[in-house]
């Protein structure tokens, strides 16, 4: 397959070469606010709605964001993301069952995710890294479905309730309540987001992570362990997506073990329309994702919640079809 | 493989499963009859994944328009069942064909991110048009089959389609799939037409895909719901097809195998043989296949051909 690339430099997260200048995407992005901006303003259940609709597209946009992470550093959609992200919510659920606190149990479980995902890298997903691409979907499948079986096993398949974190307060504003839970699912998700994009900016393993992901021979020639670096790249993304299931358990979902299913396809969607090569897109398409969902299916009555992810399914096939490098996203020239 | 002992293999294969009816009891009969429906489905992603290189994690999707076509046809109408795999077979074509428009624009994993939420969005739309489609609550088909008529239809669509696949593949269309595989630049340049082969391999897949739904809908009691095409079935479908052997048509047996009986025996083996030990199970196999055996089953009967003429 002949790729060229018409811009030699990818952006790096922080370096977003669609945030700089005046780019039609900007323009567009604000406009949109806007018009979000004059609907709160003016009604105050769409005000609410874009509010819970920003705070699960948070939680879309950091497991997207996992997604891009991994594909970024191999290559690979991992598909087993979200299953992943559903098994550290359950350990965090069970850790807080052995006594520790909501947040002991979290920063632990963040813990353990880190760990969970760079042994993946090391041992099922590096020996099939530079085989064809089927192989190494074929390996995040029998993932997908090894780690839903162990979840099972081990806990069971029926509902698991789990303390909210943010208690059950409601602020209200101008009229407009809003759920301290949507609040702090926004802030907690963004707060992670930011310090995995200083750590890509700011540190010196990120920039050797960067590099090993853009140019793998030449940063091995300059002495980063490339193969290190990666393992590392799939602890974050794993991180990440703990993140969200645990933000996303107290919302909406349950904590089953198809918790991630529909929010894997959301964060696919999410991703795509980012462009699958950008954070930034990512974190975009999440919150662009989340806030349509809410407002849609509360306004648009042919599309009632069943055709949620119908919904997503035709998102992301649009912008593949019209856009295949979604809002942030390199082109890529490809002639046939 | 040369031609005599493909033959006599076949011929081999075909005199067992003729046989295993008076062999075995009712319950290893349906079991039997549920190998052949994944020897179907199998048999049709290997198609598009393994000879055209175009990856579906979306074909339980498939399965799901198959077998509401039998089951929704069986209701209103009271249609001959093996009408109705034929209308599965022609509306899954449609469907297919349909799918494989948008993938043409599309190639590696971004079609396996399409398919996959393709997979999770089909089974919603029962519970959109609930009373068409029976909602959460499912389909139910007038009649019910026996085990026996199931491992008999099963199996004989089984073969008629291995037949068509294996005319298909071994002539001019066979050879544009596996250039299109092997490079599109290469199969454009020597004048094959990339939309036409694409979306055939596509809707070939499907319509096989549609039929395997149809016999699965069968098997449990004419009953048609959405939660019995849940992703899972999908992914099921992927794993068959590497174990079995991408691109050759020597393992389907193999992988149908594989998935049509590892529910039945994990279940009965001690400490994992709960409801999801079995999944357990499935996923380190695959796993380790791709780790050990990359070719499949496929592969291993290759390598020891070679072994055995060295």
């Amino acid at each position: 397959m002949a790729t060229a690339e018409s811009s030699p430099r990818p952006s790096f997260p922080g370096r977003g070469s669609a945030l700089g200048g005046i780019s039609p995407v900007s323009v567009l992005l604000v406009a949109v606010a806007a018009a979000l901006l004059v609907g709160c303003l003016r009604s105050e259940t769409f005000a609410q709605l874009t509010v819970e609709g920003l705070a699960l597209g948070a939680v879309y946009g950091s497991l997207a964001l996992a997604l891009v992470l991994v594909y970024r550093a191999t290559r690979i959609v991992n598909f087993a993301q979200g299953e992943l992200a559903m098994a550290t919510t359950y350990i965090a659920w069970q850790l807080i069952q052995w006594g520790l606190s909501y947040w002991e149990a979290f920063f632990a479980t963040l813990g353990i995710a880190f760990v969970l995902g760079t042994l993946l890298e090391v041992v099922l997903i590096r020996p099939v890294l530079h085989r064809s691409a089927i192989a190494a979907v074929i390996v995040t499948v029998g993932l997908f479905i090894l780690i839903d079986g162990a979840v099972t096993w081990i806990w069971g398949g029926s509902f698991k309730f789990m303390p909210s974190p943010f208690g059950t307060k409601i602020y209200h504003v101008g009229g407009v309540a809003i759920a301290r839970l949507y609040l702090g699912m926004l802030a907690v998700v963004l707060v992670s987001v930011v310090l995995v994009w200083a750590l890509f900016r700011f540190t010196k393993i990120g920039l050797g992570m960067r590099a090993a992901a853009l140019r793998p021979a030449e940063a091995a020639l300059v002495g980063i362990r490339v193969d290190r670096m990666l393992a590392v790249g799939w602890g974050l993304a794993a991180v990440l997506g703990a993140v969200a299931g645990l933000m996303a358990e107290p919302s909406q979902f349950l904590l089953e073990p198809t918790l991630m299913q529909p929010i894997l396809v959301y964060a696919f969607a999410a991703a795509v329309l980012g462009g699958l090569e950008s954070p930034a897109g990512a974190v975009v398409g999440g919150l662009a994702i989340g806030v349509s969902l809410s407002l849609i299916v509360q306004y648009v009555p042919a599309i009632s919640s069943e055709l949620q992810l119908p919904f997503a399914f035709a998102v992301l096939i649009v912008v593949l079809l019209i856009k295949p490098s979604g809002l942030f996203g390199r082109r890529e020239v490809r002639r046939v | 493989m040369s031609r005599l002992p493909a033959l006599v293999s076949l011929l081999a294969v075909a005199g067992v499963l003729a046989a295993l009816p008076f062999l075995l009891s009712s319950y290893n009969i349906s079991l039997a009859a549920q190998v052949g429906i994944f020897f179907i489905a199998v048999l049709g992603l290997n198609i598009l994944t393994g000879y055209t290189g175009q990856i579906s994690i979306g074909h339980g999707a498939f399965m799901a328009i198959g077998g509401y076509t039998t089951a929704v046809l069986s209701r209103d109408h009271d249609t001959n069942l093996v009408v109705t795999m034929l209308a599965a077979f022609a509306i899954c074509f449609v469907f297919g064909v349909l799918v494989g428009l948008p993938a043409l624009r599309l190639s590696g994993v971004y079609l396996a991110l399409v398919t996959f939420a393709l997979a999770i969005s089909v089974p919603q739309l029962p519970l959109k048009w609930s009373s068409f489609l029976g909602g959460r609550d499912g389909v139910q088909a007038s009649r019910t089959v026996s085990h026996l008529w199931l491992y008999a239809v099963a199996w004989s669509a089984a073969a008629i389609l291995f037949v068509l696949a294996w005319l298909i593949l071994r002539g001019r269309v066979g050879r544009a799939f596996r250039a299109v595989r092997d490079s599109e630049i290469a199969a454009v340049a020597s004048g094959i037409e990339l939309p036409v082969y694409k979306t055939l391999a596509f809707g070939i897949s499907a319509a096989y895909a549609g039929v395997a739904g149809s016999l699965f809908v069968l098997a449990t009691n004419g009953f048609a719901a959405p939660d019995e095409f849940a992703v899972v079935l999908s992914l099921e479908l992927l794993i068959g097809a590497a174990v079995a052997g991408l691109g050759s048509l020597w393992g389907i047996l193999a992988g149908a195998a594989f998935v049509g009986l590892l529910p039945a025996v994990s279940s009965s083996v001690p400490v994992i043989g709960s409801d999801h030990g079995r999944d357990v199970v499935f996923g380190a196999a695959v796993v380790l296949v791709m780790l050990l055996l990359p070719g499949g089953f496929a592969g291993l009967l290759a390598r020891l051909r070679q072994l055995a003429r060295a």
